[in-house]
Parts: C-alpha cells; sequence; structure tokens
C-alpha cells in the first residue's frame, strides 16, 4: 500500500464535520489554527476557532473555561507543548474537575524531526498517562485519527490524542474500529506478541512481515489507547504466547511499554522487550533518519524481535 | 444620595461585619486557613453576591447566571461563608472546612462545592478560565457577566497577562476582573518582593478599562461594578483594600496571611468583629 495521508488534517476534517453535525464544540489553539488544521473549521464556522496567540497555558484555561459551560472544548497545539508549558493547566485545570477538553496534540514523537529536540516530544504519554481521569490515545494513520477525533469527541471527559505532522502510510481505511480501552489484533500468531501505538505502527506491521517471511508466527496488537489500556489483551497475550516486544515513538520508559510492563508485573511476569527511544536526547534530522538512528527502524525492531523469540 | 441607596448600603455594610465574623469562626474551627486574604475581599465578594451578580442559589447551573472566579482560591473562606449563607449548601459542611471527607477543600473546587464556578487555587489561572467562559457566553449570545477576582501578587504571574491581552483581543465586554490590592503577597510586601506597580498602566496598556476605588466603601463598589458593567471593552477594578480587614493585630500583618490562631487570639478577633456589629 503506497498512498499516504496527513493525521493534522484528518482532525480538521472529522472537526468540521462534528460541527457540521451539529455537535457544540470550540477549538482553542495557541498560533497553531492552520498547523493543526484548525483552519478548515475556521472556514466555515469561524466564530468556533479561538486563537489565543503565542500563549499555550492560557490556551489551555480558555478551553478549560469554555467547557465549563458544557461546550465541548479542543485545544490544539504541539504535543511537546500540550504535555510540558501547559501541563499545569492540564492537570490542575482540565482534569481534576474532569472537564470535557480533547487536547490534540501535532509533532508528537519525533515527527517534529528537522526541527530538533525543542519540537520533538518522545515523553508525552508518560506525562500524560500518570495524571488521574485522563485518557490518553494516539493514531497510527489518517483513517484511524478520524474514527479516534470522532469517538474522544462523544466521550464525556478529558482526552489526550496524539498525532503526526508530515503525510504518512495508510494503514486503516474507513471501516476502522476503535474503542477507548481496547486494542485492535490486527492478526493473531504463537512465537511473539507485537504491541504498538501510533504511527511507528507502520514500522511494526513491516517488521512483522519481515518476520514471517523468516518463518515466525507474530500476534500484532495495535494499541490506540495507551490509558486506560487493554490488560485482557495483554495478559492473553502473556498466557497464549509468554514473550510480548513493545514498539512505540516514546521514551522507553513510562509510555507504552511501562503500561505494558506495569499490567504484565501486577498479573502475569512475562518476558518483555521494550522498543523505543532509550532514554536519550534525539537530534534534527529527517523523520526516517532519525527513527533509523534512535531504534525504530524496521530492521531493529526484526532484529530484536527475533533475538526474543530464540532466547 | 437617596435614602434607598444609603439603607442598601447600610444593608451590606452589616453583611460585610457579618461574614468577617463568620470567616473568622470558620477560619479558627478549620485550624490553619488563610484569613487574612479572605478579610480584604470580604465586601467585595458581598458587594457581588448581595447586590450585582443575577443568581439563584437555588439553581446553581441556571444558564443565565452571572459567574464568578476567586482566581486568588486561597481567600476562600469568605467566599464558602457567603455561598452556605445564600444556601447553596448545608452551612454545616463548611465545618469540614480543609478535613478528610469535606465538600470544601483548602482552595475552591468546582466538582464538589455547590456554587463554586471553577477550580482555582494555583495562582494566575482563573483569569484564563474566565476568557474561556466569557467567550462561550458570546457565543452562545447569552447577557451573563463573568467576573474574576485576583490577588495583587497573583498578577506577578505570566499567564494572567496572556489571559488579558486575549480578553482585548476578543473584545470580552462581558469580562470583569477585580484586583484586590492589599499589598502583601506571601513573603511580605509587594514592593519589596517583585514591584509590579502600576498596575492602572499595565492594564490600561493592554486596552482594558481601569476603575480605582476604596475595596471595603460600599459608596466606591457599587458604583465601581455599575460602571464596569456598562463598558465597552474588558474592565478590572484595582481595589484597594487591607490585609485582614477588621481585626486590629490582623490588619496588615503579614503574619496573618496563613497562620493557626491561639485561642486568645481567636476570641480577641471575635470580640472585636463583634462590637463591629453593635
Amino acid at each position: 500500500m503506497n498512498s499516504c495521508g496527513n493525521t493534522r488534517k484528518a482532525f480538521g476534517e472529522e472537526l468540521l464535520n462534528l460541527v457540521q453535525e451539529g455537535e457544540d464544540i470550540i477549538a482553542v489553539c495557541a498560533d497553531t489554527r492552520d498547523s493543526m488544521r484548525l483552519d478548515l473549521l475556521a472556514e466555515k464556522f469561524s466564530n468556533r476557532v479561538i486563537n489565543v496567540g503565542i500563549a499555550e497555558q492560557n490556551m489551555m484555561m480558555v478551553a478549560a473555561g469554555i467547557a465549563s459551560t458544557g461546550k465541548i472544548a479542543f485545544a490544539a497545539t504541539y504535543a511537546m507543548l500540550n504535555s510540558m508549558r501547559a501541563l499545569e493547566q492540564v492537570r490542575t485545570f482540565v482534569a481534576y474537575p474532569k472537564l470535557n477538553v480533547k487536547i490534540v496534540s501535532g509533532l508528537s514523537g519525533l515527527t517534529g524531526s528537522i526541527e530538533g529536540v525543542t519540537h520533538q516530544c518522545i515523553e508525552d504519554l508518560a506525562i500524560m498517562r500518570s495524571i488521574p481521569n485522563m485518557v490518553v490515545l494516539a493514531s497510527a494513520d489518517y483513517a484511524s485519527t478520524k474514527v479516534i477525533v470522532r469517538e474522544a469527541a462523544e466521550y464525556t471527559g478529558p482526552v489526550y490524542i496524539r498525532i503526526g505532522r508530515d503525510d504518512t502510510p495508510d494503514i486503516f481505511d474507513g471501516s476502522y474500529s476503535f474503542e477507548i480501552g481496547k486494542a485492535n489484533k490486527l492478526q493473531d500468531g504463537k512465537d511473539l506478541c507485537m504491541i504498538s501505538t501510533g504511527l511507528i505502527l507502520d514500522h511494526a506491521i513491516k517488521a512483522v512481515k519481515i518476520l514471517q517471511n523468516r518463518g515466525f508466527s507474530i500476534r500484532l496488537l495495535e494499541m490506540p489507547s495507551i490509558k486506560p489500556i487493554d490488560k485482557e489483551a495483554i495478559i492473553k497475550a502473556a498466557q497464549d504466547i509468554g514473550k510480548l516486544v513493545t514498539v512505540e515513538e516514546h521514551t522507553i520508559l513510562g509510555g507504552l511499554g511501562g503500561a505494558v510492563a506495569e499490567v504484565l508485573t501486577d498479573n502475569i511476569p512475562t518476558r518483555l522487550t521494550r522498543l523505543g527511544i532509550n532514554d536519550v536526547f534525539t537530534e534534527s534530522g529527517e523523520y526516517i533518519d532519525l527513527l533509523n538512528k534512535y531504534g525504530l527502524s524496521v530492521e531493529n525492531i526484526v532484529r530484536q524481535s527475533e533475538k526474543l523469540i530464540l532466547e | 444620595m437617596n435614602e434607598e441607596r444609603a439603607r442598601l448600603i447600610k444593608k451590606l455594610e452589616e453583611k460585610a461585619k457579618e461574614i468577617r465574623y463568620k470567616t473568622v469562626c470558620l477560619a479558627y474551627k478549620a485550624g490553619k486557613a488563610h484569613t487574612g486574604p479572605s478579610l480584604s475581599t470580604t465586601d467585595i465578594l458581598v458587594a457581588l453576591y448581595y447586590y450585582k451578580m443575577n443568581i439563584n442559589p437555588k439553581n446553581p447551573k441556571w444558564v443565565e447566571r452571572d459567574k464568578f472566579i476567586l482566581s486568588k482560591g486561597h481567600g476562600c473562606v469568605s467566599l464558602y461563608v457567603i455561598l452556605a449563607e445564600l444556601g447553596y449548601y448545608p452551612a454545616e459542611d463548611n465545618l469540614k472546612l480543609r478535613k478528610v471527607d469535606g465538600i470544601v477543600q483548602g482552595h475552591p473546587d468546582m466538582t464538589k462545592t455547590p456554587g463554586i464556578e471553577f477550580t482555582t487555587g494555583s495562582l494566575g489561572n482563573g483569569i484564563g478560565a474566565a476568557v474561556g467562559m466569557a467567550i462561550a457566553a458570546k457565543i452562545d449570545k447569552l447577557k451573563s457577566k463573568v467576573y474574576v477576582l485576583l490577588g495583587d501578587g497573583e498578577i506577578q504571574e505570566g499567564i494572567v497577562w496572556e489571559a488579558v491581552a486575549s480578553a482585548k483581543h476578543y473584545k470580552l465586554d462581558n469580562l470583569i476582573a477585580i484586583v484586590d490590592n492589599n499589598n502583601f503577597q506571601s513573603c511580605g510586601a509587594l514592593p519589596d518582593i517583585c514591584d509590579f506597580y502600576p498596575f492602572r498602566e499595565k492594564w490600561q496598556s493592554f486596552g482594558w478599562n481601569v476603575i480605582e476605588i476604596d475595596g471595603h466603601d460600599f459608596n466606591e463598589i457599587l458604583p465601581a461594578l455599575d460602571l464596569a458593567e456598562r463598558s465597552k471593552n474588558p474592565c478590572v477594578i484595582i481595589a484597594k483594600t487591607i490585609k485582614g480587614k477588621g481585626v486590629s493585630f490582623m490588619e496588615n500583618n503579614n503574619a496573618w496571611h496563613q497562620k493557626t490562631y491561639t485561642k486568645e487570639e481567636y476570641e480577641q478577633a471575635c470580640l472585636e468583629l463583634s462590637l463591629l456589629r453593635r
């Protein structure tokens, strides 16, 4: 499959669809109207996009204030700004009062790429996961972003959604199914269970194909819901297969790998390899070059998986 | 000034004395609470809740109500006394202030306490939420106003000015800020910590209308609130106040920012406030 789509565009399009269907949504951004594709909504409903300027903390408070009146607020800027600059506002004034704010983060993971460490974000899942009341989601492509944005709007309460930057390969189509707290089993297998989330799912799928060609049988789970996480699917994989690998475009500390490790430790201690960025800061570079250098190449996923299977 | 107005002001003054007395009683029972910052705001709160705001305590979620956010959340003791007085919840609930399983938290909590419009306490954040509420009211074409009370020390927080700028940009004539200018913050007098004066010029340069008043004189508070309501720009009332107002040994004594009372101090405070009420 060679077609590509853009997760930010998917977000903008679906938000417009939701408003056109009559959802009482206000989107708030911090000089990110166009880059987060809120221009699509603003063109038709100019008063439903609030741009507070370069002021992310205020963006989050304005979103919280709007949500307190009963509307659905979407706060949209880059992952490192949502999860760090505005973190106290997210924690104390969105999550604690359980306000209906959807925090949408572009440039997550390494997708900030050429901009460098300042614009990348490999810590947001760990940060957001530690906050009570927060639902933490990551979408893998254009089609799944649309479904996830829609489901987040349907859910009442705070949600963090991680999306990307540039066009990425299409994995799913309009039939993509999503439920908060549920894994998607993309294929079954008996030698290893690979669990991935977000845009890097593309590499996980490619790695699985290579492993299959080498004669291994792989179960592949997409975990779009990092919190709540699908404990049953993880425990079942541990029981059925006994070897797990997680693949995430995030530090290996506290994100998907951390969440899976917690479930295993609490329920069924099982061999697990966590693949991600190995607790280091990265650098500027083309997206694919960064993935390759920092351990998320298809080849490295294959190599580490094979190593675990053959242990 | 006509007789009716004089009677109204007399009534509000009496109410403020009563609220001050009950604030001290409540702070004493809580153990450790912010008495000083609560007493400086009492008259402003009384003017808002008993004179200005369109509210219905029997229907706290009434869509067309005016809204109040105590951005300086630590000054909540007087607010709790008022909310209970107005019937948002039973006064007994205030006895569990700052205690486990209580509905009144150390700082205002919109999910636990009826009448609290927005959770506050971590300084600087309330005014951004007020901007969001004011924007939402405009989108819904509601006439309701949003009032937000800030501490004078609190406006040292940078996020306050992010919100102030956005209020002007969105022409929020339904947003009214009040600065409780008691001239003290936790560590001491404002000019000694981080001199943030002059206030008027700062707010004006952000496009706000500014009204300066004595925050303990209802003859000034009421006209200021009426004027602010008619402002075509977002409007701030800078209210000169006295931290610990009403109790001689607390006035302008920053030790009472947050302090536990001795029995003698409590009795002395009650005595002074009772004498005031006669």
